[in-house]
């Protein structure tokens, strides 16, 4: 425990995510006040280039305030990916638990049906399912968490299979606590840790796969994020740079945001890397 | 024959079996995955909202319902829901994925002549990632810290950050529009290609360096990674000293000990990122008007031409499927253990 604490969390790359991620929520929280009422009004001179007055990311050919699109994009984008992960979370780790408990005949199929998700083009899938069912935020939504879960799987049951061996565990067995009872209330709890690193590496490619969907312009045409915006900039982007450049900036950064700081917890709380950090 | 000689034939019988066993649990749970393929992808039209006879006609021929009754009786969709699988499995199984609504011509012909498209762009996406990645992997691990290993470490999180699209289109405008040295979009510039020779040649060349470099930065970024994780681990293994104790020479312990070790997490990778690379040729066609199957799965989508798109799924999960073999098949060739230990 010592060792552990005596790794510093906040190195650079944390920091800068951290950064990031800090002007995002800011945006998430107060998109209404900067920019009030619909992002999509015209409310300027067309084709401005960033750095204008009053524009800093310049407006579209309609006159459209793009930093009012970016703001009010980080919203429709970050509702996509943190629902992603919520629903990817709660099945992986129901499966990744079950697997790695009960072990046996239910582990081998739950881990080949794990196996397929992973095996299959989950992207050309996805957006197959989106096209098939009508385009709604939550069939985009739950298409992207049906090939998310399987990483969240291999990281709980690992922990699992790993964590049942212990005396404890027996021991709360012993003591004539039910399976349920010692999966969800002492299993659980010491699996959090490697759940939370997994979920902000998930967010990020969350945020990659819903860019994917609406930039190919099959996306959710309830709220505008990110990807939807590059990809309505494509068709002009010669001429306006700006609008197919500047959404994915706002992507890359975020996505390399939750990569870091997912990185940076992976590596403070992983032991086999502090006992070859120590002495 | 020697005692010898006989012990020996009966240890290469007991490995031979040994592998053709192995070999044939992986080729069974190959066929178990192409056939969940197949009823996910048949499911996936019966789970649709709307009649499936109306969805697998399309926006083309839902309009004729004399045509639609006639596919409804062709796919058995009059049929119990099972009585259908089977018929969808049947026509699968005799490469019969249905006519295109579209184009009015058999899929499987539409997909395969885009094929070759694909695997040219994936392909050397693919060679071009782990060649660079692994090297780039191989340099860093050789001082963790230095300056060498910081400048590709970072090159290699921006990279894995960034959505394969954008980066195409900021290629597209800094070296197709500003800079005007590569072409932005196609595969061939028809008026060269006719002539053939070197200009074709070139000029095919110049087609691909944008498209492979977006999508073989992104995996060039993950197998950088992997690498280097690798070799810092196996180097600080006790075998490493001892070989070095031994007096080996540092080009001996890298080639025989650090790389053959290390390739096995890239591997891992490598096979993972096979049904990756479809989708990442779906965005990278798009954006460059390659004519592969990428392409043609985002057109059939957009034109809702159903058979075709669930013709490239399923026909792209028996590529990935083959890649997993494959990758299997290396893995075993690195590392011998595992058919010993009997693993599968």
């Amino acid at each position: 425990m010592k060792r552990r604490l005596s790794r510093p969390f906040l190195t650079l790359p944390v920091l800068f995510g951290l950064i990031v991620l800090a002007l995002l929520v800011f945006c998430v929280i107060f998109a209404d006040l900067l920019y009030p009422g619909n992002p999509w009004r015209m409310v300027a001179r067309p084709n401005l280039p960033p750095l204008s007055p009053g524009f800093p990311a310049g407006t579209d050919m309609l006159g459209r305030d793009l930093a009012a699109g970016l703001v009010h994009g980080s919203r429709a984008t970050l509702v996509v990916a943190f629902s992603v992960v919520a629903f990817a979370v709660g099945l992986g780790s129901a499966i990744g638990l079950a697997a790695g408990y009960l072990g046996a005949a239910i582990d081998e199929g739950l881990m080949r049906f794990t196996e397929f998700f992973q095996t299959i083009p989950g992207f050309l899938l996805t957006i197959m399912i989106v096209a098939i069912f009508s385009p709604t935020r939550w069939t985009v939504i739950l298409a992207i968490a049906l090939m998310a879960w399987p990483p969240i799987v291999r990281v709980v049951r690992a922990e699992v299979l790993s964590l049942r061996r212990l005396d404890w565990v027996r021991a709360a067995r012993v003591s004539g606590l039910s399976h349920i009872r010692i999966a969800l209330l002492h299993v659980l709890p010491n699996v959090l840790p490697q759940i939370v690193v997994q979920s902000s590496l998930l967010l990020a490619s969350a945020i990659m796969i819903e860019s994917g969907i609406s930039f190919l312009g099959l996306g959710s045409r309830d709220a505008v994020s990110w990807g939807f915006l590059l990809g309505s900039g494509r068709t002009a982007f010669s001429v306006n740079w700006w609008l197919s450049t500047l959404p994915g900036l706002a992507i890359f950064l975020t996505v390399l945001a939750f990569n870091l700081v997912g990185d940076g917890l992976e590596r403070w709380l992983d032991p086999k890397r502090s006992r070859r950090a120590g002495p | 024959m020697t005692r010898v000689a006989r012990s020996q034939r009966h240890q290469i019988q007991g490995i031979a079996a040994a592998y053709g066993r192995a070999f044939g649990l992986r080729l069974a749970k190959a066929g178990l995955t192409l056939f969940a393929v197949i009823v996910l992808s048949f499911l996936l039209v019966r789970l649709a909202p709307g009649d499936p006879a109306l969805i697998l006609a399309g926006d083309q021929g839902g309009s004729d319902p004399a045509f639609v009754d006639e596919l409804r009786h062709h796919l058995g969709l009059d049929g119990p829901l099972l009585f259908q699988l089977w018929r969808y499995l049947q026509n699968i199984a005799s490469f019969d994925f249905g006519i295109s609504y579209r184009d009015q011509r058999p899929v499987l012909d539409i997909v395969l002549e885009k094929v070759p498209a694909t695997l040219l762009l994936t392909g050397s996406a693919f060679v071009f990632s782990i060649v660079l990645g692994v090297t780039l992997g191989a340099l860093s691990a050789r001082r963790p810290g230095s300056a060498v290993d910081v400048v590709i470490t970072t090159i290699s999180v921006a990279f894995f950050a960034m959505p394969m699209f954008w980066v195409g289109l900021v290629f597209i405008i800094v070296f197709a529009v500003k800079l005007g040295w590569l072409p932005s979009y196609g595969m061939e510039t028809t008026a060269v290609s006719a002539r053939g020779g070197w200009a074709a040649l070139g000029d095919r060349l110049s087609h691909m360096v944008l498209p492979v470099l977006t999508l073989g930065f992104f995996y060039m970024s993950v197998h950088a990674r992997v690498s280097r994780t690798a070799l810092l681990q196996i180097s600080a293994m006790d075998f490493i000293r001892t070989a070095r104790a031994k007096g080996l020479s540092p080009w001996r312990i890298w080639r025989d000990h650090l790389l053959r070790n290390a390739l096995l997490p890239t591997i891992t990778v490598a096979s993972l990122q096979a049904g990756q690379l479809i989708g990442g040729s779906i965005l990278v066609e798009t954006v460059f008007a390659w004519p592969g199957i990428g392409r043609l799965a985002f057109n059939a989508l957009s034109g809702r031409d159903y058979n075709v798109l669930l013709a490239v799924f399923i026909l792209s999960s028996l590529g990935v499927i083959i890649a997993n073999l494959i990758a299997d098949a290396a893995y075993r060739l690195i590392d011998p253990r595992l058919e010993r230990e009997g693993k599968t």
